[in-house]
This record gives structure tokens, sequence and C-alpha cells, in this order.
């Protein structure tokens, strides 16, 4: 009747009944402060029906947080078993725990922080960018968000419910083949990541469209602003990239489900071709989380150094160079597995070409500060944090991708030192220097200066304790994965140290937390009234903060590359009452959370192996999808003279 | 939404019911063809195979212009500069990964 679920699969151990208990009591007072303050009519048609860009990515925002709570939680467990396990004494994790806290440990950060943060500002930010109204596809944004959500629900499920896959973030096999990983871990390892690709990709898709498609009139590509052209060429690299993940996890499905042999080690399995294909997609997918990084810190440095980017052209080419680029490098992955002299010596040359584009960026963003009047504001303390942190972990990749010196590197703690202070450096500064910057965008108000500037100090300096000790100890041998070493090779005090820099990071990620609740508390006082906090270059600071639903209640025009800089400077902004007209916008709708639901049923019972929940899941969604795509009324109009209700506010706050 | 049509370059090609049925009546002469010379065996087995790709292909083109209405669109061609970047990076990844798993079987597999 359900199939693999027992009783067997609730948890037994201290650790995780302690982390059940605390996510129960999480979602308990939830759903306690919903009913005392009543708010449940408030969430389903505010926010979980909504339709509109900017709630559904501040929702994936909301989502990235949570997730780097859960994600960081685990990145503390390991640094402080390893810190407990050496010698006679074996910490505190036994290793199949372990395991399968270093897999989710990765899991989360990629797929679960790192990929809802940036949806989260594309939403909230690329449709004010180019002056438009919504997405292209509203309603299909809203279903991608949630299905996200879901993927998230299932990782996090897997904590109480059974396991988590314990074969690392990209779930080699034969490893995680039936054979070695008979439990629900891997299976869990595949739903999550499949349901959550397709929301992917259909992001994917519908930014694509809309950036093509729905500029205002006179943004012409080439005046688009960087961080729109930077997502628009990460929205390409997911087109092409997240099919080659769905296609080479369904294998390694089929092989799990239905006995079949792409990569198993007897009958004709090859699971070379598994490591193959995953880096085929995990390369660019590097590329996909560092793009919109690449296009804040473009914005950032901008405004805050009051200059027009320097070399605008330049940047639109090394972004175009780097999309293409980032399809010839993967196997700088995996020198290691056995390939010849002429295949490693290929990729490795396109690894080091690669890093060309990207040192013109650096130097673009270095001369537009160049003579500026820079404001050491928050954004821009994490963008330069981030130029002196990227650059040190990308001279670390280029010293990698020489093959010889990767045979000593490969799957050492020097390789996890390099990525992480490319991803943290460049992925997790550049989304909290975003953040920053269009909090009061999204809100209407600012947040708090000096505890955004502990956290960036506490991050940096954390960051550094936390990694640089990694690089020697890879160096001197160790592996990653270790769960046990010896005292021995004097890996002891140098872990030490690195736990401490994780704790600096924990203050930072507290301090965080405590800017955002601190910035709600005194919310008056950091009204943003204008609309413009920062003295901004593009469209998005042309209209109020928060935004009307309808974003611009008359379609901008655009006659530079800094549209709105040019309007302030040139006196376009007429003084004159604007005639309004009826604006178009869509319906909100539940099916997006509904079907996305259904699909989590599907998945769950999958993982279950529960098959008459998989079918009804299955009947379910087609249903669904079929009533949506009978649904007509799918949009209205808003009157005129509403709009200018709305504006007129917009405009007596203003004074 | 509503500035969704005032700002567009390019639209695609909507087919006539003319351009439809040459595309059809093409599918089917270049189904026919090969199909006629395998079943006759006309040609030598390895030469068939050649002209069995060539008419896939041709077939293949006929589609994306008559069906999928590639190239119709007025400019910037967005379907058209789509796909054939699709087709190059596939063409990268494919070649890519048969060079690599060559090289490692040829390294790796037991002989």
């Amino acid at each position: 009747m359900f199939g693999k679920l027992t009783l067997d699969a609730f948890p037994h151990e201290p650790i995780i009944i302690g982390a059940a208990i605390f996510m129960a009591l999480s979602a308990l007072s939830i759903v306690g402060v919903l009913f005392y303050f009543k708010k449940w009519k408030w969430l389903w048609t505010d926010w979980i029906t909504s339709v509109d860009h900017k709630k559904i990515g501040i929702m994936y925002i909301i989502l990235a947080f949570i997730m780097l709570f859960r994600g960081f939680t685990d990145a503390v467990m390991m640094r402080s078993h390893l810190a407990l396990s050496v010698g006679s004494s074996h910490g505190y994790l036994p290793p199949e725990h372990y395991d399968q806290v270093f897999t989710a440990h990765g899991v989360i950060m990629i797929f679960f922080m790192a990929m809802p943060f940036m949806f989260g500002l594309l939403n909230l930010i690329v449709p004010l960018q180019i002056g438009a109204r919504d997405v292209a596809f509203p309603f299909l944004n809203s279903f991608s968000f949630w299905l996200t959500a879901v993927g998230m629900v299932l990782v996090n499920m897997s904590l109480v419910l059974g396991e988590f896959a314990a074969t690392g973030w990209l779930a080699y096999p034969p490893l995680s083949e039936l054979a070695y990983s008979p439990g629900v871990g891997v299976d869990y390892y595949i739903w999550s990541l499949q349901i959550s690709g397709l929301g992917t990709l259909l992001s994917g898709i519908n930014f694509f469209i809309t950036i093509l498609k729905m500029r205002c009139p006179g943004m012409n590509l080439m005046r688009m602003p960087i961080f729109t052209w930077t997502a628009l060429c990460s929205m390409i690299l997911v087109i092409i990239a997240f099919p080659v993940l769905t296609v080479t996890l369904a294998m390694l499905g089929l092989d799990r489900y239905l006995d079949m042999h792409f990569f198993t080690t007897s009958f004709g399995g090859n699971q070379m071709m598994y490591v193959n294909l995953i880096w085929a997609w995990g390369h660019p997918e590097v590329y996909i989380l560092i793009l919109p990084a690449f296009g804040i810190f473009s914005e950032v440095v901008a405004t805050f150094s009051k200059k027009r980017i320097f070399g605008y052209v330049t940047m639109v080419w090394a972004t175009a160079i780097i999309t293409v680029l980032s399809f010839i490098v993967w196997l700088h992955h995996f020198f290691t597995m056995g390939a010849g002299a002429n295949v490693n010596a290929f990729f490795g040359i396109a690894t080091m070409i690669i890093s060309i584009p990207t040192g013109v960026k650096v130097f673009n963003w270095l001369f537009t500060m160049y003579r500026g009047r820079i404001t050491f504001s928050v954004p821009m303390l994490w963008t330069i944090g981030f130029l002196i942190t990227f650059t040190v972990g990308g001279m670390t990749g280029v010293l990698m991708s020489i093959p010889g010196a990767d045979f000593q590197l490969h799957n050492s703690l020097f390789l996890v030192a390099h990525f992480h202070n490319t991803i943290i450096g460049g992925v997790a500064f550049g989304y909290f220097a975003g953040f920053t910057y269009w909090f009061p965008k999204a809100f209407g108000f600012k947040l708090n200066e000096r505890l955004g500037k502990c956290a960036f100090w506490c991050w940096l300096v954390g960051f550094y304790v936390a990694f640089i000790p990694l690089y020697a100890l890879g160096l001197m041998g160790m592996t990653r994965r270790l769960n046990h070493y010896d005292a021995a090779p004097g890996w002891h005090p140098l872990l030490i140290v690195a736990a401490i820099g994780t704790a600096i990071v924990a203050i930072g990620i507290l301090f965080q937390f405590a800017q955002i609740a601190y910035s709600i508390l005194k919310k008056e006082s950091s009204q943003d009234t204008t609309g413009d906090p920062w003295d901004g270059r593009t469209l998005e600071w042309s209209i109020s903060s928060p935004p009307p639903f309808y974003n611009f209640a008359i379609t901008p025009h655009a006659d530079d590359i800094d549209a709105f800089w040019d309007q302030k400077i040139n006196n376009k902004i007429s003084k004159e009452k604007p005639h309004y007209e009826d604006i178009h916008m869509p319906r909100n709708t539940g099916m997006g959370f509904i079907i996305a639901f259904t699909i989590f049923i599907i998945g769950f019972a999958l993982i279950w192996h529960i098959n008459w929940l998989a079918i009804f899941g299955l009947v379910a969604t087609i249903v669904c999808v079929i009533k949506r795509s009978f649904d007509y009324d799918t949009d209205y109009y808003v009157k005129a003279a509403e709009v200018e209700k709305i504006e007129s506010e917009f405009s007596s706050r203003k004074k | 939404m509503s500035n969704a049509t005032d700002t567009q370059y390019g639209g695609s090609a909507h087919g006539t019911t003319k351009s439809y049925i040459i595309g059809f009546i093409l599918s089917i002469i270049l189904t026919v063809i090969p199909y006629y010379l395998v079943v006759n065996h006309i040609l030598a087995s390895e030469m068939s195979y050649i002209v069995i790709s060539v008419f896939a292909i041709l077939q293949l083109l006929v589609q994306l212009v008559f069906f999928l209405h590639l190239g119709g669109e007025s400019k910037p061609h967005w379907n058209l500069i789509a796909f054939v970047f699709t087709l190059f990076i596939i063409g990268i990844l494919v070649t890519g990964s048969l060079w690599i798993m060559y090289n490692l079987n040829y390294n790796m597999v037991e002989r």
C-alpha cells in the first residue's frame, strides 16, 4: 500500500530528531501566526495565486534565504565535525550521515539557494529595467516558482522522512546506482532536481522571450542595461544546458527504476558517460549563476561611482563570448578520468581562454570606479569584496586548468577552496549586493547600512579564514569528503582555523537576518518616497518604490544605455499631467500552485514506490492542465481612472 | 503586457494552405524515393545508407521551412538565429562527447 514507506523511514538518530522537531516547530509557529492574524486569505489571494513578477521574485528570494540557512547549517556541521574528528576521536556525525550532509549542502546551495536567488532578482528587476509590465508568460512564471518550491520541499522532507543521497552533489554512478545506493536517498535527489529543473527551464524560456520581445520602445539590444544582458545570456545557457541535466538524470532514473544499464558497471553500461554528460550541463550551470552576478556588479558599480559603465560594448561581448565558451570547457572537471593528452590539452587551453573575457570585465569595473565619485554603500562594499575575492578564485581556477597541476589537486580541498572562492566571492556576494541594492525598490524602504556593513565584513573575513586554510590543506594532500583523518599529517590545526572562519561567516549571516528584521521595524525612518534612493541610472528607478502592480503607468522610452539617467540629466521627465490609458494585465490564478502540488504528489509517490499514488498524481496533473487550458478568463483591464489615482498618490508622496 | 505589441521587432511567419500542401507533397516524395530504393535493393548497402541520410536531411529542411516556417519571419530572425545557435552548441556537445568518450574508451577500457 505505501511502497517503501514504513515506520523505519521516520527518524531515529538524535540529531535528525532535533532537526525534525525544529522544522515542525517553525512550521507550526508560521501556521499559528497565520491563524492568529487571520492572514490565510491574504496569503492565498496576494501571494500564492499571484502572477505579479515582483511578488514571485520576493517569494523566490525568501525561499533562497531559508535554504541558505539550511545549507549553511550543513556547512557548520561539516566544519565542526572535521575539527573534532581526528585520530582516536570520531566526531559526532556517523559516516553515512556525514555523506548525506555534504551532498545536501552542495545540492541545496546550488539548486535551492543560488538558483532561486538568481530567479528572484531576475523576476524583480528585469521587467522593470526593460520597461515592461510583466514577463511574457505570467502564469508560467508562477508555475515555475511553485515547481522550484516543490523541489525544495522534497529536499527538506528527506531530512525527516527516509534519507538523502550520500553520493556527493552530482551523484556519480556506480555509487548512485541501485546496487550501491539501495535506499530512497538518490530517488529524492533525482525527483527534487527533475521537478525544480523543469521549473528552471520554463523560467529560462520565459525570461528569454521577455527580454527579446517586451523591451520598451527605443531600447534596442545595445541599449539594454548590463544586468538584462547578463540575464539574457544566462537564460540562453539555461535553455540549452538544463535539458542535458534532465536527460542525464532521467537515464539514471531508468537505471534505478526500470533496471536499465546506461551507467551500471555491468551489461555494457558506462559510468564515464554520466560524468561527461552531467558536466556538459554542470559547467554552463556555473556561468548561469555567475553571469547575472556580473550584471549586478555592473549596475552597482556604475550607480555608486556616478559614472556610465566603462566599456559597455566590451562588457556585452565579453558576456556573449563567455556564453559560447562555457560550452567547450566541461572536460576540465574530469581531467583525471583518463582521456589522452590531446583532449586534456584542448580543454585546458579552452579553460584558460575563458578567463580572458572575465578579466576584461574586471578591468571594466575597475575603470568605472577610476575617477568616479564613489559612495561606499553596502552594495559597493560587496562589489569591491567580490573584485578581490573572485580574482583570487579565478587565478586558482586557471592554475588548475593545467592538466598536470590538476592531477595533483583533483578532488583535494584545494579544489573545494577554489570553487567556494568563486561561488561565494562571485555568486553569493553578487546576489547580496543585488539584494541590498534593489531592496528599497521591492519594499519601499532601505536596509540598515550599519548592520549591512557588519554583515559584509563578517562574511569577507570569515570567508578568508574559512577557505585559505583549505588551499593549504589541499596542497598538503587532504582530499575532499573525508569524515575522519589521522593526526600525523598535521591537518588538525588548519581545520580548526577553518571552523573558526565558518563561525565568523555565521555571525555575518546573523547580521543579515538582524539587518532585515531591524530595517522592517524601523522602516518609517528609512522610507523611499522618491522611488530613486541611490540616484539610479536605469528604468527601474523611474517608478515608485514599491512599484505599482502594473509597473509603468506610461510605457517609457529609452534613448540611452542609462535611460533614466539620460531623462534626469537632459530634463526629459515631463512635468505635465500625462494622459493615462487602460492597462491590460494578467489575472491571478491558483492553478500554478495546484498543478505544482499534483506534481509533488507524483514525485513523492515515485520516491517511495507508491504506484497507485503516482498514477493518481499523474491523472490529477493532466486534468488540471486541461482545465487551465480551457480557462479563457485570464486577463483584464485596469481602468485609466484607477491608474491615475495610484500615480497621483505617488507624486503627492514624492513632494 | 500591453506594450508587447508596440515594441516588436519581427514576428513569426504563418503558413498558407499552399505552402503546407507543397511541404506535404515534398515530404511524401522524399520519403517514397528512399523507400523505393531500399525495398527494391537498387543500391549497395553502404550507398543506400548515405542516400537515406541525405534524403532524411533534405526532409528535415523541408519540414523546418514549410511546417515550422523557419526563415520566413521578418527581421531580426530570432527563430532562425536561435535554431542555428542551438545546432552549433549541439554540434559542439556531440562531437566533443564522441571525442572524449572515444579517448576514454581507448585509454581506460580493457581491450
